[in-house]
């Protein structure tokens, strides 16, 4: 169950030039790029999950088309070398590299997690390459010209790039392996002083925001994968909305492992000034292979006084075949610090991924600051799923709620894992938990594990939790009124995570209804 | 319209139907009486296609042979069942569930869709009829509703079902007077010259309300008496306990016959 801990020690003894020069694919003084075959998929990632919920154990990770890129990959491996080669093609100023350093120096000496409640194939840090960018043609001189092939793919995937084609207020950094590749409606976002850029962009054009909050909330000691993420991350978003902004769209960002033996290590940042307010989507997926692929994010959230930041996930990475083969460990680190009155929500919708590993969470610092925690995460196939979040109440008066539905079907092992925590100075605070586990077959498992630790007499702190199947009665039920198996099965399903689902924003939501076909309930009328 | 003969049902090695046989005509209403234990709900989920059942015999709707079919198409066909305990659906809006049943129906038939607004008269129609509260059709199905409530429910889907063949089973259980009323109105203002009803009951004071055309006696798997309404009423005075050891061959009372 515990992985091989041979990571940390590992990177001393490669190369100290760091490119391993066996590999033929790679020239790392001339820039001679390597061609990669991608697979994509096409299908927008809300409605796989939708789709992946109903069709439940036997949904299939089914895309036909594929795309060649020229892909600018790193050669596998981890050294300092390494991170100073990120640093360098980023084009990072000195004290980001000296940041990065101190977190690999940190990583080396830490251990993997091993408390979690998952099976992990220990994980060869050198086999990983830890950096991919998609190669584009040209750039011409509009945020539109983005490499025909990727905005191909994108179309394909769903998510158009192309700024008039768009969803109405939604913008989108699409980031593609390591690199963002475009986020649209730039101008309009700039316009209401909201600034919404890759975190590459970030760093170069807004250096003195960087600085003041990255780290700020996940420290780079904070645990194995956050140190390995601080010292290699490569790309991700950066949003920062001004005092007394609201948002005037939806923000989101789309994130897409193409290249082979790459892990993806994004870093997310978002500072919501005073009296702001900002909501957030993030979507996944990757292409199909044989080989576990690593992904370790990490996201920080900062809500100033009163800001409220409303941050939502549709996780669907490959999840591995139904032997377990493949899938991507998505080892994530999520946390939000919310200061007097402020608000910070997760809602996510995990159904990707062979491990799931990821606790989002909410410092919950200011006096009457709020933190939400709204999750749905499946488990089928093979997959593991180990994810819930952390309520840490500092502040007076602060309040936090839980609601966790978990199902599992086929060989799924599905565990939430929660620590509610009153310090000593959050007078009257409360808690709220809610646990729902669904079962589906006989094979999979539900788990449940809150940690409640409590030091100010003031609080009050509420569990509950409960774990049911999909009842024979209830499908023969929805059978004898005219629905077929699936069908039935997909509307009981949809049931028990609508608390959930009606979190998601709600462009997202009618999106996703009009790629399924599948009405959610409360549509009629 | 219905025709079942010979009807045997097993659970595991345990026999339940023994041999029935029952013909319903259209626009007849059949009541079926029996002590607990007798076969009735069985009866009932075998004309459902519920799982777990072996089953002989044939049992046709309008010539179409029911057993080989699937339950959703049997709904297809026409044949609607009142469950005599509702299931609940947590977080499943009951019109949804109802549009969706509906639809799905149509969708089989080879009919088109019933749009949101077309459907909302439908179902306005119906909860007039069985007197339901409005919130209830947007609450999870069955979920917090009364024992009163999840029938009308039944009846409420009946009615925006509108099938060729509808089995009640025990409509009436748990039901306080004023409840049994509302629910029996809504049948009988459901009974058409088209279709047929097969009411199952304990008791005789739902026949009050729903007049059969014909009653049978279900007693250890068999039908061993059919008559008219007034047999109920003999029923109701003597209890089962007349038919409990007869055979078939013996069976005449009061000159009633099917």
């Amino acid at each position: 169950m515990h992985p091989a801990n041979h990571a940390p020690s590992e990177p001393l003894n490669q190369p100290a030039d760091g490119p391993n020069s066996t590999d033929a694919d790679y020239n790392a003084g001339t820039g001679d790029l390597s061609k990669v075959t991608v697979g994509a998929r096409k299908g927008f990632l809300m409605s796989e999950t939708m789709r992946g919920i109903e069709e439940l154990t036997d949904a299939s990770y089914e895309y036909g088309f594929s795309t060649d890129l020229d892909t600018d990959v790193a050669p596998t491996g981890l050294t300092e070398e390494t991170v100073r080669l990120i640093s360098a093609k980023k084009d990072e100023p000195e004290w980001l590299l000296q940041w990065r350093l101190k977190a690999f120096a940190a990583w080396q000496e830490m251990d993997e997690p091993d408390w979690a409640k998952l099976q992990i194939t220990p994980i060869d840090y050198q086999s990983i390459s830890y950096w991919a960018a998609p190669k584009q043609k040209p750039v011409l001189d509009s945020m539109d010209d983005v490499d025909p092939d990727i905005r191909d793919m994108f179309d394909k995937l769903g998510i158009p790039l192309h700024e008039q084609k768009m969803l109405s207020n939604v913008a989108v950094d699409a980031i593609v392996d390591s690199v963002s590749v475009t986020t649209t409606f730039k101008a309009t976002l700039a316009e209401a002083g909201v600034i919404f850029c890759s975190f590459s962009e970030a760093v170069q054009d807004h250096p003195e925001l960087v600085k003041e909050h990255l780290g700020s909330v996940v420290p780079v000691r904070d645990n194995f994968f956050a140190a390995l993420n601080s010292a290699v991350f490569s790309d991700g978003s950066f949003c920062y909305i001004p005092k007394g902004v609201r948002c005037p769209m939806e923000l989101s960002t789309y994130f897409r492992i193409n290249s082979m033996n790459t892990g993806q290590f994004e870093r997310t940042l978002i500072v919501a000034e005073d009296d702001s307010h900002v909501s957030y989507l993030e979507g996944c997926t990757a292409p199909q292979r044989d080989e576990n692929q690593l992904h370790a994010a990490v996201v920080e959230l900062v809500a100033k006084d009163r800001a409220e930041i409303k941050y939502s996930t549709v996780q669907n990475w490959y999840p591995g075949d139904e032997n377990g083969v493949g899938g991507i460990y998505n080892f994530v680190t999520k946390r939000g610090r919310a200061h007097t009155e402020a608000k910070i929500s997760w809602t996510q919708v995990e159904t990707g991924s062979a491990i799931t590993w990821k606790y989002p969470s909410v410092i919950l610092q200011g006096d009457r600051s709020i933190g939400e925690f709204y999750s749905v995460a499946l488990s089928s196939k093979h997959q593991q799923a180990d994810t819930g979040t952390k309520m840490i109440h500092i502040g007076a008066d602060t309040t936090s709620s839980i609601i966790s539905k978990g199902i599992s079907a086929s060989h799924g092992q599905n565990t939430y894992r929660g620590l509610v925590k009153m310090m000593r100075s959050a007078e009257n605070a409360r808690n709220y938990t809610q646990c729902d586990s669904l079962l589906l077959g006989k094979e999979c498992g539900a788990h449940t594990v809150p940690y409640i630790e409590v030091k100010n007499p003031t609080a009050q702190v509420e569990h509950e939790a409960s774990t049911s199947t999909v009842g024979e009665d209830q499908l023969y039920y929805c059978r004898q009124r005219g629905m077929n198996e699936e069908d039935a099965m997909a509307m009981i399903v949809n049931g028990f995570c609508r608390e959930v689902f009606n979190e998601l924003p709600m462009e997202f939501a009618v999106e996703a209804q009009r790629l399924l076909s599948v009405s959610l309930e409360g549509s009629v009328g | 319209m219905l025709h079942v003969e010979n009807l045997t049902v097993s659970i595991g090695d345990t026999p339940i139907l023994k041999g029935l046989d029952l013909g319903v005509g259209a626009g007849e209403v059949h009541a079926i009486m029996g002590p607990n234990g007798s076969g009735k709900s069985t009866f009932a989920h075998a004309l459902a296609g519920r799982d777990g059942y072996e089953i002989g015999g044939t049992v046709t709707l309008d010539g179409a042979d029911l057993l080989a079919m699937e339950p959703e198409d049997r709904a297809a066909a026409g044949v609607f069942m009142g469950f005599q305990y509702p299931v609940e659906i947590p977080g499943v809006n009951n019109m949804y569930f109802l549009r969706t049943a509906l639809n799905s129906v149509r969708r089989t038939r080879g009919e088109d869709e019933i749009g949101a607004r077309d459907f909302l008269e439908v179902a306005q129609e119906a909860m007039e009829l069985v007197e339901m509260k409005q919130d209830l059709l947007y609450r999870s199905v069955n979920v917090g509703f009364s024992g009163g409530e999840k029938k009308r429910n039944e009846i409420l889907q009946m009615a925006v079902m509108a099938p060729r063949l509808a089995v009640l089973d025990e409509t009436d259980s748990g039901l306080d007077i004023d409840a049994l009323r509302v629910v029996a109105k809504g049948v009988n203002a459901l009974r058409t010259p088209e279709r047929s009803m097969i009411v199952i009951t304990h008791y005789q004071r739902l026949l009050d309300y729903i007049k059969p055309d014909v009653v049978h006696v279900l007693v250890d798997g068999k039908i061993v008496e059919s008559g008219d309404h007034t047999l109920a009423l003999h029923l109701e005075d003597h209890g089962y306990a007349g038919f409990a050891d007869r055979d078939l061959d013996d069976a005449s009372l009061s000159g009633a016959t099917a």
